[in-house]
């Protein structure tokens, strides 16, 4: 059976997918990935996960195109332009008069 | 190549990364299996020399620290088996065609270990060499493979220390011992100039091209002598390589190795790659009443 190994470096920090070993049991799993990936204390956890019980999603389509919800949805570039010139702040705006 | 692959190409070459569920080419497969599989073979088969050198360690610390040097090889192995595993190929697949002379393992790991002084050479010169090939594998386009790279090139920088460490200890001793890191050096320089394979252009390396390895043979070669021509002659050794200088654009050069012997060398013919093998076999029909237990324990 395949397990899953996540391990944690520091406390606090999140559990990142590591690699997996190839077991009869959990108690061989727990062996196999104490010798793997934590002999040299550079765990401070570690996860074990059946790989079926792994479920993966892959596709996160975006019919309606929710750009309101990303960051390119918002272009402020040429209007923060636009809006400098008609306050005559344009030699205000950070790096002008750089040349 | 259909269009199919040859996105998968395209993606690839642009830095792309692919995970083990995902599709791909069964060129990309076949030659991430033959090459990460052969790497196994070369952890697994690495430790033999050394191994031959633990009852007749130096001192306790050194059995020790070579002791541990051995499970870190053999660890990398279980590793990377486990990467070609979930590829296709079984590991039990992996190790029938290793003794049986199928696939095959780095020229380092073909030759004899006469001397404590090879020893130190290995876990120095031979890891670092080990380490410039792996550290380019830290970007392979096979993201589970390039993930175990950290692990694996943490552990065999650490190696190189322990093998400096010896050295080190060796050329402040003795004239006798001093004498023995430099034959040793005299009998490695050859496989070391070897190790990275012949000098064939990024652009026809298939490898390169599927973006597995991400350096050619010869940048990784350069690379090695770089950082180790000048490491190994501020100790007073000497490089059995009257040609090895550096030219005026920092290009270093050096005799042409035979390479017509590295493939033999490879192919089975190397000075210990008989009895190397014969040993494997061995050791894998005397183990395999542990398999039996274990597997019988847990059903």
């Amino acid at each position: 059976m395949v397990y899953e190994v996540f391990r944690q470096e520091r406390k606090g920090q999140p559990f990142q997918h590591a690699g997996s070993v190839t077991a009869p049991d959990e108690q061989f799993a727990e062996i196999y990935a104490r010798e793997q990936y934590g002999r040299r204390q550079e765990s401070v956890a570690l996860w074990l996960v059946p790989r079926q019980a792994v479920s993966e999603i892959e596709e996160f389509p975006d019919e309606f195109e929710m750009k309101y919800r990303r960051v390119d949805g918002y272009s402020i570039k040429a209007r923060l332009h636009e809006a400098r010139e008609r306050a005559g702040t344009l030699d205000m705006a950070p790096g002008a008069g750089d040349e | 190549m259909d269009t199919r692959a040859q996105e998968f190409l395209e993606y690839v070459q642009s830095g792309g990364q692919v995970e083990t569920g995902d599709w791909m080419p069964d060129e990309y497969r076949a030659r991430l299996i033959k090459f990460i599989e052969m790497h196994g073979n070369s952890e697994l088969m690495g430790v033999l020399p050394e191994r031959d050198w633990i009852l007749r360690a130096p001192t306790l610390q050194r059995k020790l620290a070579l002791t541990a040097k051995i499970q870190d090889e053999v660890g990398h192995a279980q590793l990377i088996y486990r990467v070609v595993e979930d590829l296709g190929k079984p590991r039990t697949a992996c190790l029938d065609d290793l003794v049986s002379g199928k696939s095959k393992f780095h020229n380092v790991f073909h030759y004899p270990t006469k001397t404590w002084g090879d020893v130190g050479v290995i876990a120095w010169l031979v890891d670092a060499a080990a380490i410039v090939s792996q550290k380019a594998l830290l970007k392979c386009s096979y993201a589970p493979y390039a993930r175990i790279m950290k692990k694996i090139c943490w552990e065999e920088s650490f190696h190189i220390l322990h093998g400096r460490d010896v050295i080190l200890a060796l050329v402040t001793g003795t004239e006798e011992q001093f004498g023995l890191v430099q034959e040793a050096l005299d009998r490695w320089w050859e496989p070391l100039m070897h190790f990275h394979g012949n000098p064939i252009p990024a652009e026809e390396d298939p490898m390169v091209v599927w973006r597995i390895k991400s350096q050619a043979n010869e940048e990784a070669r350069q690379q090695f002598l770089e950082g180790y021509v000048p490491q190994i002659r501020e100790l007073g050794l000497t490089i059995p390589d009257a040609a090895l200088r550096k030219d005026e654009t920092g290009t270093w050069l050096y005799t042409e190795p035979d390479w017509e012997k590295l493939r033999a060398v490879v192919t089975g013919h190397g000075p210990a790659s008989e009895e190397r093998l014969a040993f494997r076999r061995l050791s894998r029909e005397d183990i395999a009443w542990v398999e039996r237990v274990v597997l019988a324990e847990a059903a």
